[in-house]
Parts: structure tokens; C-alpha cells; sequence
């Protein structure tokens, strides 16, 4: 690791400290949105549309009205003029893009099943919800579309004022001529077509929310099961026509959220509707089938990629299409997120020539939005199925190809041919390490071995080298991808009169252990125990600038502006002691929370004597401000681009076509660790939700477009019993573009995992004649890929 | 989800529930509410009444009888799993029921609902068929015994009768071999298809998820009684059989599996 600058004599970061929110999270203390008290609340619940596409001809409410303890009865038309504008995307990403105006209850038709139709305010939820049951509502049900080729076709429009279900068409060709040179000239060309199956991303605790409003002021507290506090409270200002001043938005513990969190809901804006309307809190608990319905899901592509090869493997070009599915609604980051992987299609390779393109179709389904991974995942895996496609036809090991291609170390920063700036890499010594550990050779011996013997048992062995870009993101480069928001991050940095530290960020905890990770980076800096730094986050109140938690940004641009904060602190520190000790700054030493004046034992002044002068103010030096405190507004110059090599072994039995992973190792690059601990959390949990896409999981609907996993007994995540031991290891290649040297691993494990299952799963069936496998690869589709001639 | 609206009533004896139970044909008996439970939920069910059996103390038991073990419905999974007498005299049983869902389910799920349920995808039903056990029911009438291969009629019904409920389970030790086959995705989830074996006397085979009620398969055992061999014996495991098709499995895979799994089955109860 590279050195960062540091007082301590001991290294705070690089420890694995247990992390700080797990005692009240172990032990069921931990306050969620449904923990929150509050007297004299309405509970909501909303009627959901049973039928995928229809025209809503009749709502009849009478029943539930006449429920003892209902209180009222909303359906869309009740409620459409208080809505100033449709929910908001933020993310336009053609000029010519078509959104549909999107309400938060549906008005004249439903075009997914889940679509929300009428709400209900009642004192309990038990009475809420027989009240739902109770509402008639009367559908002419309309064919619906769920078939992303079929979409594309328009012989349905599902919205007819668009005129056609394709969103967009997004295109990044840098420069054709050279790609149609590299494809011509290339002695192999391989193509693939693999499906990223619509993933519902299942957080532990399903959204909810609670909205207080103030008894004066026309103001408003809510609380919901966010990741974006901040962005929220923006939107709902904007979307609802409320003054932002009047906002509050907390967010208290939230029980995991891989993106699904990430958004502004149709609930979020009815709850504030109705309390405004009402006057009276509101509180809504989405259930577990309701979340499968309601929340974003994630995935949902068909992606085509061509490799162009020489004759030594090296890929000269690669040309990807996608459809992906938008779902019948754009959502706030709907359109974009397929094009968040849009530049990284030729993984960590070095590959001249380049055209990416994306059609975004509607379809009648739940609306798809960011997913852990967002993007890089999908494209991870084309790249990563491609370039075994292409070792398996040119005869060369997948680990070979892999090494033939590498973006070689000299070439960083490198410039990648769909236009980013890969900050660093050292690719080659991370994929060797992952080859050691896994025992490559003695498998492939044993695979060997296996198969001489004609064994009923074929063992696989599958390779994923994957980069990612994170630590969203330059404010400039999101305004050229038509963003409408900046990627910046902010952080407070309080010296107390105590000497007690507090830090308030915007970034927004959901799981990740913030307040850890930020306690040891000030602590680290400052030279003192991390048990005396207090972090502060999620309420708007408290922290009034942020840009919450996703995209594996909330280290790389959140832990930065901390980081440069506490160096702010620490220089007006400096001056306090130099004034108080009658030396020149430059003369003062700081180290294990102490200044002391070079040369001397004697003169020296603790931080905490400091903090108390600066608030006393009794003496500082002429035109000081009093109180010792920070703040940095950082926007970072670059993406940061992790990586890795994750190695995945299977067993299949040929019998039954069941699948076992047996040995999983992956070697992580994620730049200077703060918590090694929490980083190997992070890797784990992604992996594990990574092999949920590659073997188990599946949105599935039936043809007339009813979801028919919308519970966990047929929604398949998988748990510990179906997992191996993750073998896990790091190779540190720091960041330039941050002073700490970091890179993010929010999302890493889901980024890689699916190739490495799925190219094991081939591999183990390579002798079978079979190509490809689409995701989830279940018994029974690798039993008929066997017997299929 | 929340079940629709219902009474409860807290049964302190077997007498007791039962003439709750034969007054009033909306109610239903609540053992450890693990089937019943989520079909309310789902208001696939909605019983006026649920007659809590549970705090019935006397109906959890193993007992020695000589020459079988007699287990009370009210017994948990998890100490069927964890019985010494079973794992000595039927160790069959205890491994089944070690393999039902996952801890919390096997804590509160119990035999006697289990086997009530009748439910062709779960495991314990189709254990107490390969064993060949009694059931042992009492209502209004009194006591009377079902052989296990008379008790599983239709989809998610019984030979029980109104204001009849299920006192105890009755199966013979075992002296040769047995085998358990659950073929399934993750471990907390019902069997896909399952094949349990046993061996006391001649061998019975039963099947798990092959039908709408829990199978015995037996064209199976003619086979092996007519001496075929156990390849020939798992070729008729699915005859006649109409499997479910769903989202874990086809029909046509199904019966592929079932005789995959009757052949391991067989393979590893004739070999002890
Ligand atoms: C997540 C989950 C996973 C599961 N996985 C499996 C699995 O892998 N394999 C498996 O076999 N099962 C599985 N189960 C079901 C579980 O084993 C149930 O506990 C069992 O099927 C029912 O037992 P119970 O005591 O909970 O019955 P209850 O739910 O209380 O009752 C079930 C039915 O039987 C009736 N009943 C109950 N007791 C009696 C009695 N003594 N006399 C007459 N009628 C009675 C009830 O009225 C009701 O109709 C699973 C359940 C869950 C929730």
C-alpha cells in the first residue's frame, strides 16, 4: 500500500475493527421505519392492479368506505390535480427520449401488475388491507407486451400516445471505419446472445415509510426506507410542488436496499399527498409480495456481443447491442442504467476499436432501475462470456487469452477506447494470485481425470477478470451523460469543546458501515480513537448537503470529503496551537492527537485543549472565527476502476443435471483498504447475490404477464447452506485520482460473480458440445442442454 | 398479507377440540401453523375457527411399544430429528424429518399436521407410506386406525373425517435398509422430487412431488417382488403417474428424476 498521510503511530485503517452498528442490529435495537413510534397514525394501503395491461372502466369503493375504522378512499382521478408534474426520471438521456407521463395512482389504464390503483387510509393496517380486498375494480383487459423482441416491433404500443415502445436508442461508435477494419481484418469472430434474466433485488427489509406532519408551519417529517435522504426530499419538493424548506427527510435504518432504495415511489409522494390532505400522519409497511410487484426490479436485457480476434487471440474490436427493458414506466433512473455498463463492454482488456448501442423498450412489466451493479454486471458478463467463447473456439486456456489481452500496466492512465480514463491497473500479478489460490493446474488435472474416466460427475472451472467503474461521479461527465444532478459529496468535519469529534456526511448507510469506516478514516487523521468520533448522517436536518449511497461512490467521494475535511480542521488546529504555544505553525509536530513544538518535550498542547480554545475563543489569533469545524464540497476528477479475478468451480451431476458450486476464490483490487473486514463483507454479500443471478434467481412471468415469483418460496435467493467458503484475497493498486488511495467494493462481488458460475457451468459441459447457458442455470436446463442433440 | 378475520379457541384435551371441532364445520385444527398458517395468508384458506391443539401436552411423545414406535401427533420435526429411540429403531424417520425446511419450520412444524396436510410435495407423509405405519385417529365416535396407504384421498385431503383429528403415528423399527432422496435447489426448500425407501420384510417405495397426494410406487415394488432388477424397478417408477409441472420443474423432467432417484434409493437400501 502506498503511504497516506497519517498522525498516528499506529495505523487506524487497514484494521478490521468490528463494526459499530452491528451490536444494535445483532440484538433487534435497531430502529427500522415500522420500529418508529407514533401515535394517532392513518395506515395506507394500496389496491394493486391483478392484470398486467388494461383499461380501469369502473372503481367501486363503496364497500370499503362503509368499513368501521376506514377513513378514506382515493383513486387517481381523486387525486390528480394535486399532482404538479408526473413522477420524476431524472435521467433523460436522449433529446428525443419518450417518457410516459407516469402518476402516482394510476388514472385511465394499469400497465403492469402491481400498478398501484387506489389507496386507503385506515386506523389500522389489518382494517387497510381487508378495506383493499373490499374495492372493485372493473378492468377491459388489453394484450399485453412481455417479450422484449416482440416489443420492438410496435405491433402493440403500449403507450399509444408515444406512438412506439422504444424509449431510446443510444449509441456510442466512436469511430466505425475502425471498427469495420478491425472485424474484417480478423481471423476469428465469435458472437454471443445471452439473456440477463429480470432480477428482483429482495432487500431484507421491504420499503416503508412514515410522515409526520408539524401541527404548525405546514411542515413535514418523513421517514422512509430510503438510500437517497437527500435526493428525495429535492424531488418530492419538485414533483409535489412543496417548498424544500418545508422538508424533512430522515431515514433510519434500512434493512438493505442493492438499488431498489434508489428512488422516488409512488407511496413516497401518495404519503405526502394524503397528509397534507388529512393532516394526520401516515404510515405504509410494504409487504414481501408487494415488494416483488412494486419496487424496482433489475437486469432484464438481451445483449448481443461480436469479439474480432487475430490470429493469436488478441481481440482487436467489439461490437455490443442490447435491448433492455424498461418496464412500463420510466422510473428515476431507469433509462440510464444499461448505459452506466455501456462503456466498459470491453472489460479490462485493451481493445482498439469499440461500438456499443442500446434500444430501451417498454414492456408490461414492473419498471427495471438501478440493481447492485447497475449496468457494469451485465456488461462484465458479455465480455466475460466472449472472451471464453473465443478461448474455446481458438483451443487457447481462458486464463491465456485473458493474459494475451490485459490492458498492460505501463499503459495507465489508459485511455479506453469508448472514451473513460482507467485511473490504475495492475492486472497481470491479481489474476496469477487468483490462479495460485484456486489450485488452476491441479483442476484442470482433475478435470482431466474426470473425464478420462467417463465420470457421471463433470467438474467446471470458470474465470472472471472484470474492472469497474465507480465512485459516481464527476459532476461534468454526468452533465455530458444528461444527468440532471452532480456527483459531488459533502462532509462536516466538528471539533466538540470536548475534543470530541463529530462528522456529518452525506452518504447514506443502508448496511455498508459507515459509521465505522468514517470514524477510522478521522481518527486516522487526527491521531486518536476512532471511539471519539461520533458520525452523523441520513436526516436532512443534520446534514443538509449530500448525494446518498450507490454506484460504490459513498468511500471514494464521501470518505474523501471527510478525509480533506479533517485536514482542514487539523490546519486550523495548527494555527490555534502555534498562536497559544507562541511558535510558527511550521514549528509545531503533530502526532497521536498532540502538538508539540519541535525539538522541545515540554511545549505541547492536545487536540482537545485546542478544540476547547477554539470555543471558548478566549484566545485566538486577531480575525479567527471561534469553533473548530470544516467542510468539503468534493467532486472527484475521475471514476475510480476497481478490479479483480474471481474463479468459480461446479460440480455437475449428469444424472439430474444438478449443479453444486464447490470452491469459489476471488482476489479483489479495490485500492487501499479502510476495513478489511468490511470490504470482505462487501465482496462476500455481492458474490452471493451474483450466484443468486447466475443459478437461482428469476422474475418469471407467465404469458398473460402475471408475476409468478412474488414470493421467497419462489423466489430463489439463495442462502448460506447452497454457498462454498469464499476464498478471498487483495492485491492494493491505489487510486490516483483521491489522497487515499481508494477505489470502492459496493458492488464488486455481484459485478463478478455471474460469469465465473456460468463459464464454470459451460466449462463443465464443454464435453456435452454445449455453448452457452442462459442465467439462472437450473437442473433442469442443464439436463436438456446434455440431452439436447 | 394478513388472513382474513377468524376466532381462536384454545383446546385444553383431545375431547375438548373435538367437539369444537364437530359443531362447527368452518373451524380447523392449528398444530404448529406451518401450512395453515401461510394459506390464510394468502387467503387460500379462511377458516372461521381455529381450534389451537397445541398446548396439549399429552400429544408430543416417542414411545417404545415393543414392535413399533408410537410418536404423538403433536411431536416436533426437530425432535423426531434429534430422538434417540428413532435414531436406534427408525433412524429413517429422524433423517427425513432432519431434511424438512429449514430450523425454525422443523421447531414448529409437527408430524401430525404434517401428515393431516397431506400434502404430496412434503417429506414426512411419504415417509410414513414407505414405512407402511397406522395412523391413529379419534372423533366423535371414537377412536379407530387408517393404514397410511388408505389415508392420502385428494389434493390436500384425508381419510379424516369431520371432528376427527390425528392422535398418533404408529411404524414399525426398522431391520434392513432404507434410503431418502430429496432432490431440490436450496436446502430449505420441499423437495422437487423426492424417493424414500425402506426395507422391512420387502421394500417400500414412496415418492414426493410425483402427484397431487404423497405416492407409493407400485409398479415399483411388483418389479423388485417379481425379482426384476433395480434398474428394471426404477424404469416404472412414474408409471401412470401425472407429475405437476411448475416453475421448479417440468412434468417430463419430473418423471426423469423420480427414476434417477428410485434407482439411487434402491441402490443404497439393498446394499445395507
Ligand atoms: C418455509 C417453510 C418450509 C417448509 N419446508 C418443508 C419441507 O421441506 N418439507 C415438508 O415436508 N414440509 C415443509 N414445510 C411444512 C412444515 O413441515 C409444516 O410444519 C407441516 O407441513 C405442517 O405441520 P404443522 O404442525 O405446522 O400444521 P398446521 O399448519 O398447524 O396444520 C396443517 C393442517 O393440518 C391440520 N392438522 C394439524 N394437526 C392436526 C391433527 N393432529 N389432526 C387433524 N388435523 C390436523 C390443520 O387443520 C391444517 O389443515 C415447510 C413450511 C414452511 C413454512
Amino acid at each position: 500500500m502506498t503511504a497516506v498521510e497519517t498522525s498516528s503511530s499506529e495505523r487506524v485503517t487497514g484494521q478490521r475493527l468490528l463494526r459499530r452498528e452491528d451490536p444494535e442490529l445483532l440484538t433487534g435495537e435497531a430502529k427500522f421505519v415500522d420500529d418508529l413510534a407514533q401515535q394517532d397514525v392513518l395506515h395506507m394501503a394500496i389496491v394493486r392492479s391483478p392484470v398486467a395491461r388494461a383499461k380501469i372502466i369502473s372503481i367501486d369503493t363503496s364497500a370499503a368506505r362503509a368499513i368501521d375504522g376506514v377513513v378514506g378512499v382515493y383513486t387517481g382521478r381523486d387525486l390528480k390535480d394535486l399532482w404538479q408534474q408526473p413522477m420524476p426520471c431524472a435521467w433523460v438521456v436522449t433529446p428525443d427520449m419518450k417518457n410516459p407521463a407516469h402518476f402516482p395512482l394510476a388514472v385511465d389504464s394499469v400497465n403492469y401488475m402491481g400498478d398501484a390503483v387506489a389507496v386507503v387510509l385506515a386506523n389500522d393496517k389489518v382494517i387497510a388491507s381487508d378495506a383493499v380486498a373490499s374495492i372493485e375494480v372493473e378492468y377491459e383487459e388489453l394484450p399485453p407486451v412481455l417479450d422484449l423482441e416482440e416489443s420492438a416491433t410496435d405491433k402493440v404500443v403500449i403507450h399509444p400516445e408515444l406512438g412506439t415502445n422504444t424509449s431510446y436508442v443510444w449509441a456510442l461508435e466512436p469511430d466505425n471505419a475502425k471498427l469495420e477494419a478491425a472485424f474484417s481484418s480478423a481471423a476469428h469472430v465469435v458472437k454471443g446472445r445471452f439473456v440477463q434474466q429480470r432480477l428482483i433485488p429482495s432487500a431484507m427489509e421491504p420499503r416503508g415509510l412514515l410522515i409526520v406532519p408539524q401541527p404548525y408551519g405546514g411542515e413535514y417529517t418523513l421517514y422512509s426506507s430510503t438510500q437517497i435522504p437527500h435526493i428525495l426530499k429535492i424531488m418530492i419538493a419538485v414533483t409535489l410542488g412543496i417548498s424544500e424548506s418545508k422538508i424533512r427527510v430522515v431515514a433510519p435504518s434500512v434493512g438493505g436496499g442493492f438499488g431498489s432504495k434508489l428512488n422516488v415511489y409512488a407511496e413516497e409522494l401518495l404519503a405526502f399527498t394524503l397528509a397534507k390532505k388529512t393532516g394526520k400522519p401516515i404510515r405504509w409497511m410494504e409487504e414481501r409480495s408487494e415488494n416483488a410487484l412494486a419496487t424496482v426490479h433489475g437486469r432484464g436485457q438481451i445483449q448481443e456481443i461480436e469479439l474480432a480476434a487475430d490470429s493469436d487471440g488478441k481481440v482487436l474490436g467489439i461490437r455490443a447491442n442490447l435491448l433492455a427493458d424498461m418496464g412500463a414506466y420510466l422510473q428515476l433512473l431507469t433509462p440510464g442504467v444499461p448505459l452506466l455498463g455501456g462503456f466498459l463492454y470491453h472489460g479490462l482488456y485493451d481493445v482498439a476499436a469499440y461500438s456499443f448501442k442500446c434500444t430501451g423498450l417498454f414492456t408490461n412489466k414492473t419498471p427495471t432501475d438501478a440493481y447492485r451493479g447497475a449496468g457494469r454486471p451485465e456488461a462484465t458478463f458479455a465480455i466475460e462470456r466472449g472472451m471464453d467463447l473465443l478461448a474455446h473456439e481458438m483451443g487457447i486456456d481462458p486464463a491465456e487469452i485473458r493474459r494475451r489481452n490485459f490492458i498492460p500496466k505501463e499503459k495507465f492512465p489508459y485511455s479506453s477506447s469508448p472514451g473513460l480514463v482507467f485511473d490504475s491497473g495492475n492486472y497481470l500479478p491479481n489474476l496469477e494470485m487468483a490462479l495460485e489460490k484456486v489450485g488452476y493446474s491441479k483442476l484442470r488435472e482433475e478435470q482431466f481425470q474426470l473425464r478420462s474416466q467417463n465420470s457421471k460427475k463433470h467438474l467446471g472451472i470458470g474465470l472472471s477478470c472484470y474492472v469497474e467503474m465507480c465512485g459516481l461521479a464527476p459532476s461534468k461527465v454526468l452533465a455530458s451523460l444528461n444527468y440532471s444532478a452532480g456527483g459531488w459529496e459533502a462532509a462536516t468535519v466538528r471539533l466538540l469543546p470536548t475534543g470530541k469529534v463529530q462528522v456529518v456526511t452525506g452518504t447514506a448507510p443502508h448496511g455498508q458501515g459507515h459509521e465505522t469506516s468514517w470514524a477510522m478514516i478521522v481518527a486516522d487523521r487526527l491521531g486518536i480513537n476512532p471511539d471519539d468520533v461520533e458520525v452523523l448522517h441520513s436526516d436532512t436536518s443534520i446534514s443538509p448537503h449530500g448525494l446518498d449511497t450507490y454506484g460504490s461512490r459513498s468511500l471514494s467521494v464521501g470518505g474523501t470529503a471527510i478525509f480533506m475535511a479533517t485536514g482542514k480542521v487539523l490546519d486550523k488546529a495548527r494555527q490555534i496551537a502555534a498562536h497559544q504555544l507562541e511558535v510558527a505553525p511550521e514549528d509545531l509536530e503533530y502526532q497521536d492527537g498532540n502538538f508539540s513544538v519541535k525539538g522541545s518535550s515540554e511545549k505541547k498542547m492536545a487536540l482537545g485543549q485546542v478544540a476547547f480554545e477554539a470555543f471558548t475563543a478566549h484566545n485566538l489569533p486577531d480575525g479567527m472565527e471561534p469553533t473548530l469545524e470544516a467542510t468539503t464540497t468534493w467532486d472527484p476528477p475521475n471514476f475510480t476502476f476497481p478490479f479483480g479475478t474471481h474463479i468459480a468451480v461446479v460440480e455437475i451431476d449428469e444424472d439430474t443435471g444438478d449443479v453444486k458450486l464447490v470452491k469459489y476464490v476471488a482476489v479483489d483490487d479495490v485500492g487501499n483498504q479502510i476495513n478489511p473486514m468490511i470490504v470482505e463483507g462487501q465482496i462476500e454479500g455481492g458474490i452471493a447475490q451474483g450466484v443468486g443471478q447466475a443459478l437461482f434467481e428469476e422474475a418469471i412471468y407467465d404469458e398473460s404477464g402475471n408475476l409468478l415469483t412474488s414470493t421467497l418460496a419462489e423466489y430463489l435467493v439463495p442462502s448460506a447452506t447452497e454457498l462454498p467458503n469464499f476464498e478471498l484475497g487483495s492485491t492494493f493498486t491505489p487510486s490516483p485520482s483521491n489522497p487515499m488511495g481508494v477505489k470502492g467494493v459496493g458492488e464488486a462481488g455481484c459485478i463478478a460473480s455471474p460469469p465465473a458460475v456460468i463459464n464454470a457451468v459451460v466449462d463443465a459441459l464443454s464435453t456435452f458440445g454445449v455453448k452457452h447457458i442462459d442465467m439462472p442455470a437450473s437442473p433442469e436446463k442443464i439436463w436438456n442442454a446434455i440431452h439436447q442433440d | 398479507m394478513f388472513p382474513a378475520s377468524f376466532e381462536y379457541v384454545k383446546a385444553n384435551s383431545i375431547r375438548d377440540a373435538i367437539s369444537i371441532l364437530s359443531d362447527d364445520d368452518d373451524a380447523k385444527v392449528l398444530a404448529g401453523g406451518h401450512s395453515l398458517l401461510p394459506l390464510m395468508k394468502l387467503r387460500l384458506a379462511a377458516p372461521g375457527t381455529l381450534v389451537d391443539i397445541g398446548g396439549i401436552r399429552e400429544l408430543s411423545y416417542i414411545e417404545d411399544k415393543g414392535d413399533h414406535i408410537a410418536i404423538g401427533a403433536l411431536t416436533r420435526h426437530h425432535d423426531i430429528e434429534h430422538s434417540g429411540l428413532l435414531k436406534e429403531s427408525v433412524p429413517f424417520l429422524s433423517y427425513v424429518a432432519s431434511l424438512v425446511g429449514d430450523p425454525s419450520v422443523r421447531h414448529r412444524g409437527t408430524i401430525g399436521g404434517s401428515i393431516s396436510h397431506g400434502d404430496g410435495a412434503s417429506d414426512l407423509p411419504a415417509a410414513v407410506l414407505a414405512l407402511d405405519g397406522d395412523l391413529v385417529v379419534e372423533g366423535p365416535s371414537g377412536e379407530r386406525i387408517i393404514k397410511a396407504s388408505e389415508f392420502f384421498i385428494g389434493f390436500l385431503e384425508t381419510a379424516l373425517g369431520q371432528g376427527e383429528i390425528l392422535k398418533e403415528i404408529r411404524v414399525p423399527k426398522i431391520t434392513g435398509g432404507w434410503s431418502y432422496q430429496k432432490f431440490n435447489r436450496r436446502a430449505q426448500d420441499w423437495a422437487i422430487v423426492g424417493v424414500a425407501a425402506v426395507s422391512v420384510g420387502e421394500t417400500k417405495v414412496s415418492l414426493v412431488n410425483m402427484g397431487s397426494v404423497p405416492l407409493r410406487a407400485y409398479a415399483t415394488e411388483e418389479t423388485l417382488k417379481n425379482g426384476g432388477s433395480i434398474e428394471e424397478a426404477s424404469e416404472k417408477a412414474s408409471e401412470g403417474l401425472q407429475p405437476p409441472s411448475d416453475l421448479n420443474a417440468s412434468a417430463e423432467y419430473r418423471k426423469h428424476l423420480a427414476k434417477v432417484l428410485v434407482n439411487r434409493a434402491l441402490t443404497e437400501t439393498l446394499a445395507q
